[in-house]
């Protein structure tokens, strides 16, 4: 089943590269593809059984390089199934995103689904080499992607994106390497359970070594340079998958790892990494304002809510002075969910905008709504999901973040608190910019969304409902997975 | 008594409407648009008819009913300290019970009223829409028995107050109205949030009480068993209280709600009556026995109240828009409000509220109405009005009366209700706001008179067509007639529930089928107000001759003239130009605050760090790397002699190294 979900898209991209010759059934085999992964990942969703306190759930285990002890091994826990989902959600509508590509269109879309089985396989590979390999796997279509189809100075983004993202491997890799050698095992769901006992390095540096890599990723400020300009330069696919998925992959390392096998540490540096979380938000928030390119804008914002993940995660510190919280835990990890349909549905708007209006550039939009009703009515809902409103996933993901770290650390939560103001006040000033108003003459033209477009755009806005409605439906789940974790932190 | 799926109907009626307009008509019958008018009022007239069944069960109902609690989100143990648990549950007592009588009365009424000044407006069905959602979310907030629940309808109704006062996002202005009321109401509502965190902060002590932090019920027990107390809820309270002033504008936040006229008129008079406003000094009245835990917190709530009612009658002196006349008229009695829950009279609050809903609601549909004859609400270009207008000047006479709070108009029995609480609170704070109060009736009924003379007394002033130097434009015309019939019948429904809702509901008398003090009684015991006022003739003489100064100044200055307002305006000059411009807190906020400080000063230095400090570290980390690569490069010559004498060199320097550490 797991290595269906990741290698279904792999395989989709073989098949492509190899053997769909006419270049415009290229899209369709993708989109079937990527259709047929979310519909197995949603059946995965559903067979996942939350009443089994822990341990993972549908796994795959084989003998790889035995003299290494590394084996091929899969497996879903609660933390790891909703990203699973979210991937393969965002995965298909990135497929769909992508319909107007003509560029080099068999190889955009093998790219575009490497990238799905790389970004999958980071969530459910359960041995730490198999995760290094997945972690790095999608370094090369990501370059590809937005150095050959991207915009603007696309090159340069590319490459620093990736440099940033190597640097936090490499010290990602050491840390591993120095787990291995001391104990012996790559098997994840051992080393977390078991406990890493004396490493032959201090622990606080393995510690920060993995703390560095999946902070970069995250990113946390102020290693976050560069997301705005790889969101920027990329192609409106990239972004929904940059921003939906590939920067969970840092929260989702954070938690599994940093605080799942080294809690002593997480407890000690709990405090530092709040300080990160709350500059994170404001600092974000702030720079937003100033932001003049819809994609840049929504980049920084980016900046500001991952600060809410980091947020939720250093509250679970405060466990070792004997109040075992789950509620900050469980909110930093909806806020991922939350915030990969929210801001993939944000780029991809953007996107849309972009394709019609010919611009980005803040002050030559306005009076959109006139002439996209249905694009400005779908900006809007993500929009005020991304501020937060109730009834969409935002509130629910930021509110249980808000309660569970209050009562750990109550200024900085609320400091980081006012993160939501401030994201009233751009998005609001956003949309009234770029959609309100008169008319603009040069505008003329522009469309509504076709059917192919809107596919993608109902998907999201229905995930975010749903979940703002009865956010149960995610929250069972991960507080199965995240529970374990918790209890680690235990007196 | 009711049955629970009747009082989630209530709810979920004119939640259903806006299914059905926004999946069903929009989409597939845009062609019959005034679908979306019918369906919207039909939801509406079954959610009066629930209203009116939860009304009644409620007055046969000895203290609240609660529903049955259904979980919605659990995190770790329902009773463990440290979990998290929200349940879904309505709460109908009496509180409930008459706000929702009121909300889905008067939004019937504007309902009614849109379908003739919202009359081929290309965006008819999405106004229908959203304004079901109004008109639910303010429902769900008076039902909600969880203050999250309440807090997710709280900012629902907010949301469509900004989709409706940007109803006409075309127009700038009303897109950046939209987008202020939403802003400043969240600042507010950052008070509310951080409420709610350090309710859930003190979880321990209602769990160990067997209590939940976040309902509503059980945080009346709380406070009255102690389970809380000292300066946890006075923090609670003051927090709770900053989302109400957002929402119920009230000083220092009151800013947004005179900019909200730029919706359409029918928006204006159901955010001004029975939503949005009146959700600020609902919450107060739903937590008041937390309030009244903590004598700060209601010197906080008297004193801001007290304040803002003469604070924002002054600015309402001098304004030419008769909405904008209007909206600071509805600041300034939503301090009375305020003020009379921070004396502790909460019925006062809430009979006001009551009464005002009417009257207000029916001075809005009233500047509508006059705004289709004359095409502006620029009061320097109407007059003489009520020749054209019988209908409208009669039921708006009826309404400025009313707010003038002259006996026996229904603003008489709650204003003066407010006035004697006031009067006899017995704090200090109590006798000062008595007396701002008290100089803003004067104002109140100069003010609604000016209004008054300036639109329907005197000649005709040539409406937009003077205004706009005889350009206007197609969308406004001058069209001097009475409105239709279905705008004129919600005005004088209204009318004449602004005539008799305050003595009938509240008499002073026994009335045969309705008893002496009903609306006191009934809810007074719900608010721990059991001992209904006394009237006190005294406060009441005096406050109806106040009254009737400010109308005779109003008629002495703009009736016959014998003062003329030009030269009242010059002698005053200074006085009259603060404001005319508000006090400049618009300046202070908009230009100073928002502009100079956070966006060109703050935002501007902390993107200039991040591009030239914390991007070019990045860059330089990068440079110093190639850089390092070059010069390292130098040395891979190939000469094979080269890396021998590095080798020996090595092996030297280890072995010195060894040496020196045995």
């Amino acid at each position: 089943m797991l290595s269906a979900i990741v290698f279904l898209p792999l395989a989709g991209a073989i098949i492509i590269g190899l053997l769909v010759r006419p270049a415009r059934w290229v899209r369709y085999v993708a989109a079937t593809v990527a259709v047929a992964d979310l519909a197995l990942a949603i059946w995965a969703f559903v067979l996942f059984d939350t009443s089994v306190p822990q341990g993972l759930q549908m796994v795959e285990r084989a003998d790889w390089i035995s003299a290494f002890r590394i084996q091929y091994f899969l497996g879903v826990d609660g933390l790891s199934m909703p990203l699973v989902l979210l991937t393969a959600l965002l995965g298909m509508c990135a497929v769909f995103a992508s319909w107007h590509i003509q560029e080099r269109v068999r190889e955009y879309f093998v790219w575009l689904l490497v990238l799905q089985t790389a970004v999958t396989g980071v969530f459910v590979a359960q041995d730490f080499i198999l995760f290094f390999i997945f972690w790095e796997m999608e370094l090369v279509p990501m370059y590809l992607l937005i150095s050959v189809w991207g915009t603007g100075r696309r090159e340069n983004s590319a490459m620093k994106f990736v440099a940033f993202t190597f640097l936090g491997s490499a010290f990602m890799l050491a840390a591993i390497l120095v787990v291995f050698f001391s104990v012996h095992s790559f098997d994840m769901e051992a080393l977390a359970t078991a406990g890493l006992g004396r490493l032959l390095v201090p622990t606080r540096v393995v510690f920060l070594f993995f703390f560095l890599a999946f902070a970069i990723k995250l990113p946390v400020w102020p290693v976050h340079t560069w997301l705005p300009d790889a969101h920027t330069d990329a192609p409106t696919a990239v972004s929904v998958m940059l921003a939906g998925v590939l920067l969970k992959m840092g929260g989702y390392g954070l938690i599994r790892i940093n605080l799942g096998m080294f809690p002593q540490e997480a407890a000690t540096l709990g405090g530092p990494m709040m300080a990160l979380a709350v500059i994170s938000v404001l600092y974000g928030a702030m720079v937003v304002f100033r932001q003049s390119d819809l994609k840049r804008l929504v980049a920084y914002s980016s900046v500001s809510h991952m600060g809410f993940v980091l947020l939720g995660i250093s509250s679970v510190g405060a466990a070792a002075r004997g109040v075992l919280n789950p509620v900050g835990l469980n909110g930093a990890a909806l806020q991922m969910f939350s915030h990969g349909v929210i801001t993939g549905l944000l780029f991809l708007l953007v996107g849309l905008v972009y394709e019609r209006a010919h611009t980005r550039h803040i002050p030559h939009l306005g009076g959109l709504a006139s002439r996209m009703p249905f694009i400005a009515t779908v900006f809007l809902i993500a929009g005020l999901a991304s501020l937060g409103l109730p009834a969409t996933s935002g509130f629910v993901a930021e509110f249980l973040v808000f309660v569970g770290t209050f009562r750990v650390a109550a200024w900085p939560t609320a400091l980081a608190a006012f993160g939501v103001v401030l994201a009233a006040g751009y998005i609001l000033w956003m949309i009234e910019r770029s959609l309100f108003g008169p008319q603009v003459a040069r505008h003329e033209g522009v469309t509504d969304a076709s059917l192919v477009d809107a596919v993608p755009m109902v998907a999201l806005v229905i995930a975010i409902v749903a979940v703002g409605l009865y956010p149960a439906v995610l929250t069972n789940v991960f507080s199965a997975g995240l529970g374990p974790i918790i209890a680690r932190f235990g007196p | 008594m009711i049955p629970e799926p009747a009082v989630w109907a209530i709810i979920l009626l004119p939640l259903g409407s806006l299914a059905l307009i926004a999946f069903v008509i929009r989409p597939f019958f845009n062609r019959a648009a005034r679908l979306s008018g019918y369906i919207t009022i039909l939801a509406l007239l079954g959610s009066l008819a629930l209203s009116g069944w939860a009304l009644k069960s409620a007055l046969g109902h000895e203290g609240p009913i609660g529903f049955t609690l259904h979980p919605w989100l659990t995190l770790g143990g329902p009773t463990s300290a440290t979990g998290f648990t929200f349940r879904v549950g309505l709460l109908l007592d009496p509180l409930s019970a008459i706000m929702l009588v009121v909300v889905s009365g008067v939004s019937l009424m504007v309902q009614v009223y849109s379908q003739g000044y919202m009359r081929g407006d290309p965006g008819y069905s999405r106004y229908f829409a959203f304004m079901s959602l109004f008109t639910a979310s303010m429902l769900g907030l008076v039902l909600a028995r969880n203050l999250i629940m309440l807090y997710v309808f709280w900012e629902l109704v907010g949301l469509c107050s900004y989709l409706l006062i940007g109803f006409w996002y075309h127009r700038p202005a009303a897109a950046a109205a939209a987008k202020k009321a939403f802003i400043v109401t969240r600042l507010g509502d950052f008070g509310f949030l951080l409420a709610l965190l350090y309710l859930y902060f003190h979880r321990a002590s209602f769990v160990a009480a067997g209590l939940d932090p976040f309902d509503i019920a059980d945080l009346h027990r709380a406070v009255a068993t102690g389970a809380i107390g000292g300066m946890v809820v006075t923090w609670l309270a003051v927090g709770v209280f900053a989302g109400a002033a957002g929402k119920s504008a009230q000083f220092p936040l009151h800013v947004w709600l005179p900019d909200a006229m730029e919706g359409p008129t029918p928006v204006s008079s159901l955010i001004h009556a029975a939503t949005m406003v009146a959700a600020g000094v609902f919450l107060v009245a739903r937590l008041y026995p937390v309030f009244v835990a903590s004598q700060m917190a209601m010197n906080v709530v008297a004193v801001i109240g007290g304040f803002t009612a003469l604070f924002a009658a002054t600015m309402g002196l001098v304004m030419n828009d008769i909405k904008r006349v209007m909206a600071y008229s509805t600041v300034s009695q939503l301090g009375y409000m305020m003020l009379a829950l921070g004396v502790g009279a909460p019925v006062a609050a809430i009979f006001h509220l009551f009464n005002h809903a009417f009257f207000k609601c029916l001075l809005f549909l009233g500047a509508g109405s006059v705004n289709h004859a004359t095409g502006t609400f620029n009061m320097q270009f109407m007059g003489g009005l009520r020749r054209v207008q019988p209908w409208t000047y009669a039921t708006v006479l009826v309404a400025g009366l009313s707010l003038a709070g002259i006996f026996p108009l229904s603003g008489f029995w709650s204003k003066d209700e407010v006035l004697v609480a006031a009067w006899r609170g017995g704090t200090a704070f109590s006798q000062v706001v008595f007396w701002l109060a008290m100089a803003a009736v004067f104002l109140t009924a100069f003010y609604a008179f000016r209004m008054m003379f300036l639109t329907f007394h005197g000649q005709f002033r040539g409406g937009v067509e003077a205004e706009q130097g005889g350009h206007a434009s197609g969308e406004h015309r001058v069209h001097l007639a009475e409105s239709p019939a279905v705008m004129v019948f919600p005005m004088v429904v209204l009318g004449i529930a602004a005539v008799v809702s305050g003595f009938l509901a509240n008499p002073v008398v026994d009335l045969g089928p309705i008893p002496k003090h009903w609306f006191a009684e009934f809810l007074g015991g719900a608010l721990g107000e059991t001992h209904p006022q006394k009237t006190s003739l005294g406060v009441a003489v005096v406050s109806m001759l106040v009254a009737l100064g400010g109308i005779g100044l109003a008629w002495a200055m703009y009736g016959t003239r014998v003062l003329s307002p030009q030269r009242v305006g010059r002698a005053l000059r200074p006085l009259h130009t603060l404001l005319t411009q508000r006090y400049y807190m618009d300046h202070l906020y908009e230009r100073a605050i928002v502009s100079r400080g956070f966006y060109k000063g703050a935002c501007q230095a902390l993107e200039k760090f991040d591009d030239n400090f914390v991007d070019r570290a990045v860059n330089m980390v990068g440079w110093f790397s190639r850089n390092t690569g070059h010069s390292v490069r130098r040395l891979q010559t190939g000469q094979v002699q080269l890396y021998g004498v590095g080798i020996v060199l090595g092996i030297i320097v280890i072995l010195a190294v060894y040496l020196i550490g045995q």
